[in-house]
């Protein structure tokens, strides 16, 4: 035979290498990509993405990992294969240029060719051996090798000749993509290229349901290697193909301390007085026409005020109609935008799968930045996809903000009597869960406001009458009285007639402290008169005493005139006694 | 390898006599009959290649005397001349002329078959 390999024995690695893919999300479900130095084989149906895939899986080698490639392509042609990626920013024609590189078309005519005795495929070993050391290659793609079958009628040499090449690439050390066409039920591949290549087997699959294309992939087969076993909805989009896990296994977020205000007082001071946390999720749920929107809007407004961005992905209405109805509420939105601080981002949910929405606010969200995110109903969101599908979406939306620390509301459309049960599916990412609701007594709807849970804070337990006003949304304590909740109009009517019955108390009171005040003044005025009494008496008492002291003074001196007179000394003694009776005397 | 009939000289391909058993004198091709201008393609040496060579020579020999230019390409030599054909089995016969462009995969075992590839009336 013409084959100058030396047959080696297989080489076998203690652990299994792998080369990462660089195709978004496939090296997280394969934990790091395809086998190094082993064939893999990608499979789907005509459209399914398996040349994008291969020609990714060569493009991110040659400009991320540093590993040249070659692409055999034997449908396209080399022109066609550049102008085919293009789109997706893949500059093919650059890296041909840069020898990194190499595309070669293989074209076999069917009609051109006869078959007479014994032949071997050694034409494309060389041809291939060459392209590899033309641009030392580490990959090799295969775009669509089952094209030999029908080009080459003799198929016990095409499958000898198979198992050699894959053998062949094994022994060259480069790590091989080969596509192939999707077989019937029950096999992978038409040919049953599954049979040589058993390393690592990857479907592509696109799928139309309900008018919807939706793109999943998965790994059949990964020998030797741990791998994500589930199928995993994938995109075309403008820069290759994104695959996103539904859901991630660890549970590692960063988190903040951080407290950020939602834009209505009272709410930010039920919930611990400061707002919720940053890089938290918020649900806000309730029926139809409780200002789920309203306080969306006072969110967003909230954080362009601390010069933060937000990003308001409206699933109902469009931005014009957000703003224009904001402004009802005294809600100027614009200047924000204007700013570059709110970007609104509106769709109708049916536009595109759930995997689109998700993978375009993923780009959004790359693009953009925000410190919040809106989404603003995520109801809108399950008339694409059964709830299982929309939950994961859901779950995986919710998972991502939160890995990009990114402030998260959602509000969603409940049923009345369905309120707390629907959204349980999300109910463990979400942080924060606000729900409204409306009562009906007497003719007339209003709307509470109670928060069913914050996690990591304190949070009022208090039911919140929820008003929207033309200065925005204010908060009302509820009326609580004879067992039953008050609200509006109602509410109104109990606040006026406890007003009245407050007056009334007041003035009974003032009336019995004017009363007490009069009967104070009056004994006041009684105490002061006999007051007045009591000193005229002593003052008339001292003046009586005075006049009696006075007159036995004269007395007194009158006698001792007397004596003088009489020459009598000796009668000293009447003085004392005068003295005596003096004391004892009794005025008047 | 070697050539019979007519010598091209500017196909770049290094052309060796490997086959000890050319028996057949080089003929002349001018004449009013159609000239076959083949190529056939080989990867080196092997045993596949070397019957497909003389195969090929006994073929023409045979039935087209005179009438035929045989180029044999040995890809291992230049893979490049590999790809203006389209070359994947080796060996490969192609008939460049007449047209249209022919071509017979195997080592040309079948004598019958590959007259019918082609298009030889045979001769006898």
């Amino acid at each position: 035979m013409a084959k100058t390999i030396k047959k080696k024995q297989e080489h076998v690695t203690l652990q299994l290498l792998k080369s990462p893919t660089g195709i978004q999300g496939f090296d997280e479900i394969s934990r790091g990509g395809v086998p190094t130095g082993r064939t893999a084989l990608v499979c789907g149906g005509a459209g399914s993405g398996k040349t994008l895939f291969a020609m990714e899986f060569l493009v991110k080698g040659a400009t991320e990992f540093n590993e040249n490639g070659v692409f055999v392509a034997f449908e396209e042609t080399p022109e066609e294969l550049i102008q085919n990626t293009s789109s997706l920013g893949f500059h093919l024609d650059r890296l041909v240029a840069k020898k990194k590189l190499a595309l070669s078309h293989i074209r076999i005519e069917r009609s051109e060719i006869a078959i007479t005795g014994e032949f071997d495929l050694e034409g494309l070993f060389v041809r291939l051996g060459y392209f590899i050391a033309s641009v030392d290659a580490k990959r090799v793609v295969l775009d669509t090798l089952e094209a030999l079958f029908a080009s080459l009628p003799n198929e016990a040499i095409l499958r000898a000749e198979l198992r050699r090449l894959f053998r062949w690439l094994k022994e060259r050390g480069v790590t091989a993509v080969v596509t192939a066409e999707r077989g019937k039920e029950g096999t992978l591949t038409r040919h049953g290229l599954e049979e040589y290549v058993s390393d690592c087997v990857i479907l592509l699959d696109h799928r139309v349901s309900e008018q919807v294309s939706t793109r999943r992939i998965r790994i059949a087969k990964y020998r030797g290697s741990l791998h994500g076993t589930n199928e995993y909805p994938f995109l075309i989009e403008k820069t290759g193909i994104s695959i996103l896990p539904i859901t991630s296994v660890e549970l590692k977020y960063k988190v903040s301390r951080e407290r950020i205000p939602t834009g209505i007082g009272r709410l930010d001071a039920m919930l611990g007085g400061k707002g919720i946390y940053a890089g938290s999720s918020v649900l806000v749920s309730g029926t139809a026409g409780t200002g789920k929107t309203s306080i969306a809007a006072s969110f967003a407004d909230a954080t362009c005020r601390l010069g933060r961005k937000c990003l308001y992905l409206a699933f109902e209405e469009s931005e014009s109609q957000i703003i224009r109805n904001m402004h009802s509420i005294g809600l100027n939105l614009e200047p924000w935008i204007k700013k570059g601080l709110l970007r609104f981002h509106a769709v109708r949910p049916s536009l595109f799968g759930l995997e689109m929405h998700l993978v375009r606010i993923h780009d959004l969200v790359n693009d953009f930045t925000p410190d919040t995110v809106i989404v603003d109903p995520i109801s809108g969101l399950s008339t694409i996809g059964d709830d299982r599908e929309v939950n994961s979406m859901l779950n995986r939306l919710i998972d991502f903000f939160k890995s990009q620390g990114i402030t998260t509301m959602l509000t969603n459309l409940a049923q009345q009597n369905t309120i707390e049960t629907t959204e349980s599916a999300i109910s463990s990412l979400i942080d924060t869960w606000i729900l409204f609701r409306t009562v009906e007594v007497n003719g007339e709807r209003n709307r509470i406001l109670f928060i069913l849970k914050s996690r990591g804070m304190e949070h009022s337990n208090q039911v919140r009458e929820f008003l929207i006003t033309d200065k925005g949304i204010q908060l009302i304590d509820v009326y609580i009285g004879e067992g039953q909740v008050f609200t509006g109009s109602l509410r109104k009517v109990q606040e006026a007639k406890d007003r009245a019955d407050t007056l009334i108390r007041s003035q009974e009171i003032e009336r019995k402290r004017r009363y007490f005040e009069r009967r104070r003044r009056t004994i006041e005025a009684q105490m002061s008169s006999l007051h007045e009494e009591l000193e005229s008496l002593e003052d008339e008492f001292r003046i009586v005493a005075t006049q009696e002291e006075t007159r036995e003074k004269i007395l007194e001196m009158d006698r001792t005139r007397l004596s003088e007179t009489r020459k009598a000394n000796l009668e000293q003694e009447p003085v004392h006694k005068g003295n005596g009776k003096r004391q004892g005397g009794r005025p008047q | 390898m070697k050539k019979t009939g007519k010598t091209e000289g500017n196909t770049g391909v290094a052309v060796k006599t490997r086959s000890g058993k050319a028996k057949a004198p080089a003929g002349k091709a001018a004449g009013p009959e159609q000239m076959y201008n083949l190529k056939l393609y080989v990867a080196g040496q092997t045993p596949k290649s070397l019957t497909a060579i003389q195969n090929l020579k006994k073929i023409c020999e045979e039935h087209l005397k005179g009438q035929y230019h045989i180029e044999v390409i040995d890809i291992l030599k230049d893979p490049r001349l590999a790809e203006g054909d389209q070359i994947l089995a080796i060996p490969t016969l192609v008939r460049k002329l007449p047209q249209p462009i022919k071509k017979i995969l195997g080592d040309l075992s079948d004598e019958e078959r590959v007259l019918i590839g082609l298009d030889i009336q045979p001769r006898s």
